[in-house]
């Protein structure tokens, strides 16, 4: 029987684009490297990770929802309210092992309950989002309108608690333990992605959920379990956050939520569903953390950074429209 | 009850606004037998099938499936109870890999993860069974439509149902495709199961089948042995007296070649089409014959200015013109029911009246407002001419059944009243009943005047209505034929590239 072959040169979009992101990275720090002295070493590398441990969490987070074609601009609000919440509660005398697990919970509670309405309702996750990113950060200020500094013995510990080594060059090279955490986090979001039937089932539902529920996925699951997962993300993130700043305030991290989407979407991320990978979405934090660190070597203004993010995802979202025009026309 | 029945419905109601879609339904099937489910669109086939995968719950009877009362709620639930089903279009994802689609849902776990070698290995032996050796890490959407099919398919046989559901699987399959489906689906009898087949193919129906139920408007006519049932008592059963109908349409009237000229193309050419020229008179019907990709469809989005023109000229009634785009064609009195009902025809969420008069509204222009009245007057004119199966104008066009849907479209481009209508494939997937009507409308308009350009993959359809027939080969016309000289055999040549040599009549 006669079967169309495959195309030769197989396209995906995904991994092109993680590729492209990939080298764009090598080459900003190469870069970077040639220009300044000091960004070349070894510590620049280990500041991106101890300056966005937070944000790779969130990143992994949402690469769930936006991989189902769904999106959640709550998870900035979560975060400032998990890092209030903790500073509140540790300020009246909790210890951080009850306060750490109880504001996951809510986190992920918060999350369940968008999906839920998101779902059962068949409501757009961006206003169920919206009223949750509103209800969020109007919690904050709910419990205290001004910075609460956190004093806990076990905060400063892992806010501080580093590997630390003098360097051949001169001055000393630091990684907090909580990257690990967030290296943890990429790790096993990665392996649910990749090698569990739930994580193949947040693809199928983000490829077509029409298809997935007829396939017989159990997509309410799914659907509802990547806003949980989210939430979840969201205040590991939030808890992070908490360590490197040892406050809670209820106006941190606005507009971080458009963060983590960039930088899936720099990682290859489609916002229909379907296609990425949270590997991309760290790639996606490391690009943007790398041009504020540039923009800082070059002593500019800290908006430079947002001009050239949205130069960069103006790039990619082309480059993915490109890829994928160029596919159909293959195919037909 | 018949002892060796797997699966029985009984009583099975459905309603959905404004239709009964299944009143009454029953519906047994044994195992070990290729059970043909029939009838005409909107006689409730589909709906049937969506109950029964759980896709939609019934509002009333009973289902059994081995001699105990199931309740299905979901596609899932219905894997479960071992119901296996593909869909009418393509039911599977895009961004997935091919073996990933066939074992979405059920993949092997090794180790705490996914077992993806035995995915990819398994897929491949599988699909090897179809004839298909395809690259199963590859994405789905890198493979036609016909090898989704076929994939589909064999997820479908893979999943180790007892019962198997094939709605219309074979609308995209090319013979070879069908012939190895239908060895599959023997197979799989032999093996014990209870396979469902809807088609709207009655070769297929006797190729293969054992038993037929028909059904007819929602509801149950009767359970046939294949053998003993004549294709033609067949056919009547599906459609009542309709068929007469069918039967009685006169076959197009040999034109008057002095007749006049309506719309010329001289050279033109556009994207893949380079040079065409021919001319449309006014009182006939001209058809555009050829394989799919032929150039049939370019030949009919050029003539409505949905694509441009860049070489050649466009004359209308003597006077060239541009065609620039539809609403320029409209104004020029062309019309055109395109191919794809649901994407480029129908507003699902309009009313009937909205679907009718907005090309009417269009050609008219947004200064001058078509009122409420006006606009019912129009829909009720067209629902009684055409008979339209609806309770009333104000339905919503996406609850109506392919065949209305398609008079819909066809409505509102005579309400713009227009001296050429182009219609391609507008009997695509309906029933024939709706199919005779819908030719018989043409040819009267035709005799009144009107030029009309007819599309259509069914060379019978073709002959009967078509007085003028262009051939259309590699985005090329290659034969114009009339009279006598439009027969099956001789078309079939000149797409086959045998028939230049014949001498005929140009």
């Amino acid at each position: 029987m006669k079967t169309k072959t495959p195309l030769k040169t197989r396209v995906k979009i995904s991994n092109i684009s993680l590729l492209i992101a990939g080298t764009m990275l090598v080459v900003m720090y190469l870069a970077g490297a040639s220009v300044y002295d000091r960004f070349g070493q070894v510590s620049t590398v280990l500041n991106l990770f101890n300056d966005n441990a937070y944000l790779i969490v969130v990143a992994v987070g949402m690469t769930f929802v936006l991989l189902t074609g769904g999106i959640d601009i709550s998870v900035a609000s979560t975060l400032a309210f998990t890092g209030v919440f903790s500073a509140f509660l540790l300020e009246k005398g909790l210890p951080a092992v009850v306060v750490i697990p109880l504001v996951l919970v809510i986190g992920t509670l918060v999350g369940y309950a968008q999906g839920y309405a998101i779902h059962t309702f068949q409501i757009a996750p961006f206003l169920v989002t919206l009223a949750g990113q509103f209800l969020m950060r109007g919690m904050c200020a709910v419990i205290s309108t001004v910075s609460i500094p956190i004093n806990d013995p076990f905060f400063k510990a892992a806010a501080l608690g580093k590997f630390s080594w003098k360097l051949s060059t001169g001055g000393t090279a630091k990684l907090y333990y909580y990257v690990f955490v967030a290296l943890a986090v990429l790790l096993i979001a990665w392996y649910v992605l990749r090698f569990t039937r739930f994580g193949r089932a947040v693809y199928a539902v983000g490829s077509s959920e029409q298809s997935a529920q007829y396939m017989g996925l159990n997509v309410k699951r799914v659907k509802i379990g990547v806003y949980a997962i989210n939430g979840f993300c969201a205040a590991l993130g939030g808890v992070l956050f908490s360590f490197y700043t040892l406050a809670g305030y209820s106006l941190q991290n606005m507009g971080l939520e458009l963060d983590a989407i960039s930088s899936a979407v720099i990682g290859g991320t489609l916002l229909t569903g379907g296609v990425g990978t949270v590997i991309g979405s760290m790639v996606g934090v490391l690009i943007q953390g790398i041009i504020q660190t540039i923009v800082t070597y070059q002593n500019l203004n800290t908006w430079w950074t947002k001009v050239t993010v949205a130069a960069i995802l103006c790039f990619f979202i082309l480059i993915q429209r490109v890829i994928a025009i160029r596919a159909e026309r293959k195919k037909a | 009850m018949e002892q060796d029945s797997l699966l029985v419905m009984e009583h099975i109601h459905k309603r959905f606004p404004g239709v009964v879609a299944l009143n009454d339904v029953q519906f047994r099937l044994r195992a070990g037998e290729i059970h043909a489910l029939l009838g005409e669109n909107g006689a409730g086939k589909s709906t049937l099938i969506k109950v029964l995968t759980g896709v939609e719950h019934l509002d009333g009877g009973t289902v059994t499936m081995e001699g105990t009362p199931i309740s299905v709620k979901s596609p899932l639930e219905a894997q479960r109870q071992g119901i296996s089903t593909v869909y009418q279009e393509v039911n599977l994802c895009p961004h997935l890999s091919v073996a990933e689609n066939i074992y979405a849902g059920r993949e092997p776990i090794k180790f705490c993860k996914i077992d993806w070698r035995t995915i990819n290995q398994k897929s491949k032996e599988l699909l090897k069974q179809f004839d298909l050796d395809i690259d199963v890490t590859a994405k789905l959407d890198n493979y036609s439509v016909a090898v989704q099919q076929m994939i589909a398919i064999a997820r479908a046989v893979d999943v180790q149902a007892k019962i198997l559901i094939l709605d219309e699987p074979t609308s995209s399959l090319s013979t070879a495709e069908v012939e190895k489906l239908f060895q599959i689906m023997s197979m799989l009898k032999d093996r014990g199961l209870g396979i469902v087949f809807v088609t709207h193919f009655l070769d297929q129906v006797y190729a293969v089948t054992d038993r037929i139920t028909v059904l007819r408007n929602g509801e149950y006519v009767g359970t046939y042995n294949t053998a003993e049932l004549p294709k033609v008592e067949l056919i009547g059963k599906m459609i009542g007296k309709e068929y007469e109908a069918l039967e009685s349409t006169p076959p197009a009237a040999a034109q008057d070649s002095e007749a006049e000229e309506f719309l010329r193309l001289e050279h033109a050419g556009t994207g893949s089409i380079s040079d065409v020229s021919f001319s449309l008179k006014r009182g006939e019907v001209s058809g555009f014959s050829g394989l799919l990709g032929s150039g049939r469809s370019e030949i009919a989005r050029l003539l409505f200015g949905a694509d441009r023109h860049t070489s050649g000229k466009v004359c209308i009634e003597g006077k060239e013109c541009s065609l620039k785009d539809p609403l320029e064609a409209i104004r020029h009195g062309i019309a055109f029911c395109s191919e794809n009902r649901k994407t480029e025809g129908i507003i699902g969420d309009l009313t009937i009246r909205e679907n009718i008069i907005i090309a009417l509204q269009a050609k008219r222009g947004l200064g001058r407002v078509i009122g409420y009245s006006e606009a019912q007057q129009i829909a009720d004119r067209f629902i009684e001419e055409l008979a339209i199966k609806t309770p009333s104008a104000d339905q919503q066009i996406k609850n109506l059944s392919g065949g209305n849907q398609q008079k819909v479209l066809l409505a509102r481009w005579l309400a713009t009243d227009p001296d050429l209508l182009i219609l391609d494939e507008p009997t695509r997937g309906i029933d024939i009943g709706a199919k005779a009507e819908i030719q018989k409308v043409v040819m009267r308009l035709a005799q009144e005047g009107m030029s009309c350009v007819f599309i259509s993959s069914e060379m019978e359809e073709m002959l009967r209505c078509c007085s003028r027939m262009y051939v259309l080969r590699d985005k090329e016309i290659v034969d114009e034929l009339t009279g006598e000289a439009i027969n099956e055999h001789h078309i079939m040549q000149i797409i086959a590239g045998e028939g230049e040599t014949v001498n005929e009549e140009v």
